[in-house]
């Protein structure tokens, strides 16, 4: 779940890289940047639940 | 190519007020801790101070550079990207006869040592000292100078707008360079370390106190000087700010900070029918923290809104991240300088009153920055923790838990003469 949840964040901000080289129309631009902050607020949740089921495991 | 001389009267006293940011965060880490680890906390802020100051020069100076300084570009799909600094190694061009790239590493120097003593605050009461200071010497020889490029050094997300259309990213008071890399150090070292022994038990979290609200009060007031200085020289040698724009900065500072605070203390006297202080300090330092991305050019009232937002959102975050999330951060560092830091940077293009820049553009740009951060940085911090924590681990031992981090590696306690004896309450 960690190693997902850092994956996750690194792809996200690769998506938005990918949107700053690739894409110009700033509708397009903002969709796919968008989707890339999507992506690492997903990745943030997995690996912020791994560590707190972690705790609780420890509780 | 040189950059220009600000004004050296002007520059180089706000530079050395600098400091002062981190005395006051550091007596207020050092105040919400307990009192058997006070001088380990004290000593340790030293120590970080010290490595960063030594390490970011000879090493992290290098991947820094300055505005307009040489630097390592990559050309691809026809943009420039200006990954890295590349001035010489071990600070061999520092002095020389270029005096504005000598003030920026001056305050970069205290800016690393800030953001390195951001993350003590979670690693209170259990961070042994040998792996702090392993981690601020490759956390400021390695992994500050990356954002300090990228944003203050003509790095790629200070060059959006000329490479890509969109506005160029910005941080005038060193939100995104120094507030949100510290909180996101504090939050990987909080997930590292666990909890303080003690803080779960029965299934619910334990409050501890801080041993001395009154060093944590008096920090807040010696941090809003350093930040009136960090802000004001950070605007004036990498934002390109006249001197004549300084005292809206410095208003800025100061409404931003009595708006964190009185948002939190009104936030805790509404919720708990009386104000708690420990979260009205972390309101003000927030509310400082969320001010610092626009500081040069936000209206005062966006300023005060801002700040009140911060100082909201930081009472809240703090209880969610203790009791729902069990990240046990006693400074609240992850509140104040992550959450705020980011909070800041999207205000600062909302209520930018810049001219030139369309807000849609800047928001875009503000928001690369922002997934730069979570996306780019906060796995790159985490896993350089997990390798060092690996080598040398974090946290103390279970005896250290219940001693304190004076006795245990300190070998005396900060308050020899606060020791009840039994003898004392006998009747004479």
């Amino acid at each position: 779940m960690k190693l997902i949840g850092c994956l996750l964040l690194l792809s996200g901000w690769l998506i938005v890289l990918a949107a700053l080289v690739m894409l110009q129309v700033f509708a397009q631009r903002s969709a796919f940047i968008a989707a890339g902050l999507g992506t690492e607020i997903l990745g943030l949740f997995l690996l912020t639940n791994a560590y707190t089921a972690q705790q609780r495991r420890q509780k | 190519m040189n950059p220009a001389l600000p004004n050296l009267a002007l520059t180089l006293p706000l530079i050395l007020l600098t400091p002062l940011a981190s005395a006051g965060l550091a007596l207020i880490h050092q105040g919400l801790g307990r009192s058997r680890s006070a001088a380990h906390s004290m000593l340790a802020t030293l120590c970080t101070l010290a490595i960063a100051a030594i390490a970011f020069t000879l090493l992290g100076n290098h991947w820094t550079g300055y505005p307009g300084g040489p630097a390592h570009t990559l050309h691809i799909a026809g943009a420039s990207w200006n990954w890295l600094g590349n001035l010489p190694l071990l600070a061999n061009s520092a002095g020389n006869a270029n005096p504005a790239a000598s003030l920026a590493l001056i305050l970069q120097v205290f800016a690393a040592g800030l953001a390195a003593i951001i993350p003590l605050s979670a690693g209170t009461d259990r961070w042994r000292l040998t792996p702090i200071c392993l981690a601020t010497a490759v956390f400021s020889a390695f992994l500050y100078p990356l954002m300090a490029h990228w944003v203050w050094a003509s790095g790629w997300l200070a060059q959006l707008g000329a490479n890509f259309h969109l506005a160029p990213f910005q941080d005038f008071g060193g939100a995104a360079v120094i507030q949100v890399p510290g909180g996101l150090m504090a939050l990987s070292v909080a997930w590292i370390l666990g909890p303080r022994r003690g803080k779960y038990s029965a299934g619910q979290a334990t409050a501890i106190p801080g041993h001395n609200i009154v060093q944590v009060l008096f920090g807040c007031l010696i941090a809003l000087v350093g930040f009136i200085a960090l802000e004001s020289a950070a605007c004036l040698l990498f934002g390109n700010a006249l001197p004549e724009q300084i005292p809206a900065v410095i208003l800025n500072a100061v409404l931003s900070a009595s708006a964190g605070c009185l948002a939190a203390v009104l936030t805790t006297q509404i919720r708990y029918r009386k104000p708690d202080a420990s979260l009205s300090a972390n309101g003000w330092i927030a509310g400082l923290v969320a001010g610092s991305a626009g500081c040069h050019w936000i209206a005062p009232p966006a300023a005060i809104l801002i700040a009140a937002i911060a100082g909201f959102l930081t009472t809240r975050l703090v209880e969610i991240l203790e009791l729902r999330l069990l990240v046990d951060d006693p400074g609240g560092a992850i509140s104040v300088h992550a959450a705020s830091g980011l909070w800041g940077l999207l205000a600062c293009a909302i209520f930018s009153t810049e001219p030139g820049n369309s807000h849609q553009n800047q928001i875009l740009a503000q928001i690369v920055g922002i997934a730069t951060l979570i996306g780019f940085l906060l796995p790159l911090l985490h896993a350089a923790n997990l390798l060092l924590n690996r080598f040398l681990p974090y946290r103390t031992d279970r005896d250290g838990d219940w001693q304190g981090m004076d006795i245990r590696e300190l070998g005396s306690g900060a308050y020899p003469e606060f020791v009840i004896h039994a003898d004392e309450f006998v009747p004479r």
